[in-house]
């Protein structure tokens, strides 16, 4: 794959089952991010495919989309509406449980906020609005590009619980971060030079 | 964590959400809702006061000059559709919904028409009297508005897919959307004219409202992968 005329990776093949934790390492401008949008299908890769489910997604993208949220930098929520306006938005993209509402926001500490608008919140709180997306989206496959972002300590502890959680119950989860990130003996790695 | 799809919203739920959202946006923020209204409305009252009080000269250019700032002002707020949810983020969440682009696409054309092009049809009317049509011209000028803006924003949604990744292009995109609003102007234009001297304007509004269906049908497609290309 080539960002410009500059190589990123070639020859890379990785697999992620069920249950399954896959930790993209590698420094700055290795193109982590890259690889993620390439792998959700918002870059095109130069050869190769992703499969899902053992289907291309360019084959199969509406069921691969309802099976994957993605999470990264930009989080992707309006600064003029608040919380629960931009929850409501997503819940009419994707599939989603509506009723977990109040508890996943209380697990995130983002109860209180729901009335204010979403741009007077601080990052770390804007991170967590993210994550509440993942936690009510019914998606087997998670993607975080920098999830533990602007988090505090208790914050990214959180993450790594959910992630846990989310591999535990089954799904999958496609992470690419500088912090050591390691769930049992569930977690693989790809490292980018 | 299932993936079963038993709960997926249906497309219209997701086609009005992007049309409730944008609207809720625009109605948080009227000042971008306001300026290109304010244009509109600058524009065409300037140019009588520079034309002159002869009701000839007034009734001779005012369907152009309308046409003219509505295109302009219409132009104008396209640049903004797709640029702040390419900012933000909420760009890559459309693209990677499990919900049809094209229809997302749609939805934000509506919406970007609900905000700018139909309150510029109903303060139409205000221009035109500057200008002294007469009220029955006044209704053609109106209806013609309301095609030619609807085919605008749905031709314009393109040129502002295609131009989202770069920065500052505006210019770009009047120039690529130009070329396809020629006819919306010749025809909006001279339909209100023929109507002023009491012609038929038939054919004029069948065209018009042709070629909206023609961008209604077409556009939100060519939107769609416009938006998949220069989202990278």
């Amino acid at each position: 794959m080539f960002r410009g005329d500059r190589c990123l990776f070639k020859n890379l093949e990785f697999a992620l089952n069920k249950g399954e934790l896959l930790v993209i390492e590698g420094p700055n401008g290795s193109g982590k991010t890259s690889l993620l949008r390439a792998v959700a299908g918002l870059l095109e890769f130069e050869t190769g495919a992703v499969k899902w489910d053992g289907v291309t997604i360019r084959d199969n993208h509406q069921s691969f989309r309802a099976d994957l949220v993605w999470l990264s930098h930009r989080v992707g929520f309006k600064g003029d509406l608040n919380i629960l306006e931009n929850l409501k938005f997503e819940s009419g993209l994707r599939a989603s449980d509506q009723t977990r509402l109040g508890e996943v926001l209380e697990r995130l500490s983002l109860s209180r906020l729901v009335e204010l608008p979403f741009r007077s919140l601080s990052a770390g709180q804007q991170r967590r609005v993210a994550l509440a997306r993942m936690l009510l989206a019914s998606a087997r496959l998670w993607i975080m590009d920098e999830p533990f972002t602007n988090l505090d300590k208790a914050g990214q502890a959180l993450v790594t619980e959910l992630i846990g959680e989310h591999i535990g119950a089954g799904g999958s989860c496609m992470v690419a971060s500088h912090q050591p990130l390691e769930i049992d003996d569930h977690t693989r790695r790809v490292t980018l030079q | 964590m299932t993936g079963d799809s038993s709960n997926m919203p249906d497309i219209w739920t997701a086609f009005t959400g992007v049309i409730r959202r944008d609207v809720l946006l625009a109605w948080k923020r009227p000042g971008d809702v306001l300026n290109p209204l304010f244009f509109f409305a600058m524009v065409s009252t300037l140019f009588p006061l520079a034309i002159g009080p002869s009701p000839e000269q007034l009734q001779f250019s005012g369907p152009g000059v309308v046409w003219v700032a509505a295109l302009l002002a219409t132009l104008l707020s396209l640049n903004s559709l797709f640029l702040s949810d390419h900012e933000d983020g909420s760009l890559d969440q459309l693209i990677l919904s499990p919900q049809p682009l094209p229809l997302l696409a749609l939805g934000k054309s509506i919406a970007h028409w609900l905000t700018t092009g139909l309150p510029l049809v109903f303060v139409s009317p205000v221009i035109a009297v500057t200008f002294q049509m007469p009220s029955k011209t006044i209704s053609i000028m109106m209806l013609t508005l309301a095609f030619g803006t609807v085919s605008l924003s749905l031709l314009g949604s393109i040129g502002a897919a295609l131009t989202v990744g770069l920065h500052r292009g505006t210019a770009l995109l009047s120039l690529l959307i130009l070329p396809l609003a020629m006819p919306i102007l010749i025809f909006g234009a001279r339909t209100v004219s023929l109507s002023a001297a009491d012609d038929a304007v038939t054919a004029g509004i069948y065209f018009l409202a042709a070629y909206c269906m023609l961008a209604l049908t077409l556009a939100p497609f060519a939107t769609a992968a416009a938006l998949r290309i220069s989202n990278e």
